[in-house]
């Protein structure tokens, strides 16, 4: 089990330690392109464990590197695979998160995610000076609630399903507004939690403490308030073929959400669940999209919705839910897997958090309704059930997750 | 500088039986002075680490539990209040308030807690920072702030320079998530369940007279009610507890008496759902798997 301890080196070792050394730069490059952080203190630390003689052997050097180079779980998985591939010439069997997804034939979600982002290049820059721009200032005056700012450019949009988008330009504009929208939506969530701040009892201690400077003389009284937690915003977005005309617009939404905002994580899920947040938060919304469009291959198969929370009940929930969090699917709700399941994990899922949204495109549609089996499994554990074809449909939804 | 099998041996001669890659983290946390991260399911051993290490190095331990509201004043320092208030009344018709100022404000009136405690000893400590994602973001920056520099301004008092650099172990459970800076400031390591092989071993080690085939017979088993869909997964802890019991209750072998091996299950399942799915069938059949 254990392997040669680093003091039992042959005369070959220096000149072993050598080519070591020279490689690990690419070894470096090859952790920082799959998403490791490798800065120059780990870069001295790697090459001051190599002069220790950790590079005797290679499950030593492994073990020794996985240490100082992983800072969490998913990265202390994926690392034995990269080093093997790097330093071995093993081939490393996926490299991206979603692992164990059998790849459909055909990625049409990824071709859509692919489309899309080429399409938002023209765009980009528009879309991410769009912050001081006048459509965005008069928050809060004029236009009453102002619910709709920065949308009001894309008035004819407003009612138009997603769906019927189909020339560039239309897209790219119902692009820009989600991202707006969403930005709206996340300061007024944020001003409200700090407006909150109140209710105080009294601080002995630092009242006494305070008092010292008065012969103990308490005139100063200090108080304490409790500190809430601000609202946090947990998204479920299911990327299978049967969403693959919303996923675009959705992806702009959360990444709207997700940006600067402190207390969101994202979740993206098809027949597997993949955590997006990081990828979400890279500012460029299209090099967002391109570390997106990695995740979701295997895109496109079936949607096992029940296993997917099964999965983010199990590893997810208790770091990234708290007693304030509100759950966002979005999702048509059409289960290729076990519609029972579903019930129950939604049901867990329920008693863990504030409240569960649940968006589904669908609804939009004339005469539809929740007749798919796995919706209506699901239908008793939600607290909202409300369409998002639409731009329309997203921002009726803002003063309900306002009151949250 | 120790290697790691040198570690090993003597993390077992204290009762911990680490796997290879831990006794490899250790010896890194010495050649390279980094604090060590340790996550992992409730119950997988954290917090031993830590006190092993301490047994390993010969030092003291301090603790440090972290909690939600946890600040300076309960993890630093802080001042005496009341036998500042008694010196202030005592000394109010005598003497200048200068030389008082300067008395209650001198090292006598100063309480030490864990991180002031842990870098003013003479031979380094080991600190361990408990459940540190209980803590509140804040706490994490000016405790990144401290694991750097260790040294401390205390206003009253001036800097308090380390004299020694402790030997520090964090542990979360993951119920939030930790910042990039203090993950990267540390050197990671996911404490897994143990298998079959290291847990008999720890049961060997931490059981007084339990036989090797009771302890590999009890691992076994233990591994097959992990895989059962279980609300809370029964920890090392929990294991050690079961053995004891059953040792108690002179049980020998798990298939002489099924009966005793499922009312012991109790210190197991922790919660009324796993204790409902749990009934004599189910054991009798985990049973049927443990050679």
């Amino acid at each position: 089990m254990i392997a040669a301890a680093p003091t039992s080196r042959d005369a070959a070792a220096p000149d072993a330690d050598g080519l070591v050394a020279r490689r690990l730069a690419g070894f470096l490059a090859t952790l920082r392109g799959n998403g490791f952080v490798a800065g120059p203190r780990e870069s001295e630390d790697a090459a001051r464990l190599i002069d220790a003689g950790y590079a005797a052997h290679p499950a030593l050097l492994r073990s020794a590197f996985k240490h100082l180079f992983a800072t969490r779980k998913a990265e202390w998985d994926r690392f034995d695979g990269l080093f093997d591939a790097f330093w071995l010439g093993r081939r490393v069997r996926s490299r991206t998160a979603i692992a164990g997804a059998p790849p459909p034939p055909g990625h049409p979600s990824l071709k859509t995610l692919q489309r899309q982002d080429e399409l938002r290049r023209g765009d980009t820059m528009e879309a991410t000076d769009q912050a001081p721009s006048p459509d965005d200032a008069p928050q809060g005056r004029g236009a009453g609630e102002g619910r709709m700012e920065g949308a009001s450019t894309a008035d004819t949009l407003t009612d138009t399903d997603f769906r019927k988008l189909n020339d560039a330009d239309q897209v790219a504009q119902a692009h820009a507004a989600a991202a707006r929208l969403a930005r709206a939506m996340r300061t007024r969530l944020t001003r409200r939690d700090i407006a909150r701040q109140r209710g105080d009892r009294l601080d002995l201690r630092r009242t006494i403490h305070a008092s010292i400077s008065r012969g103990g003389v308490p005139i100063a009284l200090k108080r304490r308030q409790r500190k809430e937690k601000p609202l946090r915003l947990v998204m479920l977005l299911d990327a299978s073929g049967s969403m693959s005309m919303y996923t675009g617009v959705f992806i702009r939404f959360i990444h709207g959400v997700l940006d600067e905002f402190r207390e969101a994580e994202a979740f993206l899920f098809h027949t597997r669940l993949a955590h997006v947040s990081d990828a979400m938060k890279e500012r460029d919304p299209a090099r967002a999209l391109d570390r997106l469009a990695v995740m979701a291959q295997g895109a496109g198969g079936g949607t096992r919705i029940g296993e997917t929370l099964a999965t983010f009940n199990r590893w997810h929930a208790a770091r990234v839910i708290h007693a304030r969090t509100c759950v966002m699917i979005v999702s048509d709700g059409y289960e290729t897997g076990d519609a029972g399941l579903l019930g129950r994990e939604m049901a867990q899922l329920a008693r863990r958090c504030r409240r569960i949204v649940w968006l589904n495109p669908m609804m939009g549609w004339q005469g539809y309704a929740p007749e798919a089996a796995g919706i209506k499994a699901a239908l008793p554990h939600i607290d909202l059930y409300a369409p998002a074809h639409s731009l329309g449909s997203l921002v009726a939804l803002e003063p309900y997750l306002a009151r949250l | 500088m120790m290697n790691r099998d040198e570690i090993a041996e003597r993390l077992a001669a204290t009762g911990y039986i680490a796997d290879g890659e831990l006794a490899t983290a250790l010896s890194l946390m010495q050649a390279l002075r980094r604090p060590l991260l340790l996550e992992g399911e409730a119950g997988v051993g954290k917090t031993e680490v830590a006190k092993a290490l301490a047994a390993l190095h010969g030092t003291e331990l301090i603790r440090l539990q972290c909690y939600e509201g946890l600040d300076q004043s309960a993890a630093l320092y802080e001042w005496n209040y009341q036998r500042q208030l008694l010196s202030i009344q005592a000394s109010q018709r005598r003497g200048s308030s200068g030389e008082l100022e300067a008395r209650i404000f001198s090292e006598d009136y100063l309480l030490e807690r864990p991180l002031l405690a842990a870098i003013r000893r003479p031979v380094s400590p080991v600190l361990l920072i408990d459940e540190i994602d209980r803590a509140d973001d804040e706490f994490e920056a000016f405790l990144l702030e401290l694991l750097s520099d260790f040294q401390v301004s205390i206003p009253e008092l001036g800097t308090v320079t380390a004299t020694s650099i402790p030997h520090v172990v964090i542990t979360s459970n993951g119920t939030r998530e930790l910042s990039d800076a203090l993950r990267r400031r540390c050197l990671y390591h996911y404490v897994d369940y143990p298998d079959v092989d290291r847990e008999a071993r720890i049961i060997l080690a931490r059981v007084a007279g339990i036989g090797a085939s009771l302890a590999l017979q009890i691992a076994r088993m233990i591994e097959q009610i992990r895989k059962e869909e279980l609300r809370k997964v029964p920890g090392v802890a929990e294991t050690l507890d079961w053995a004891a019991a059953l040792l108690g209750l002179d049980v020998r072998d798990l298939h002489d008496q099924p009966a005793a091996v499922h009312d012991t299950l109790m210190c197991l399942l922790k919660t009324r759902e796993d204790k409902a799915r749990f009934k004599p069938e189910v054991t009798a059949r985990l049973l049927g798997r443990v050679a």
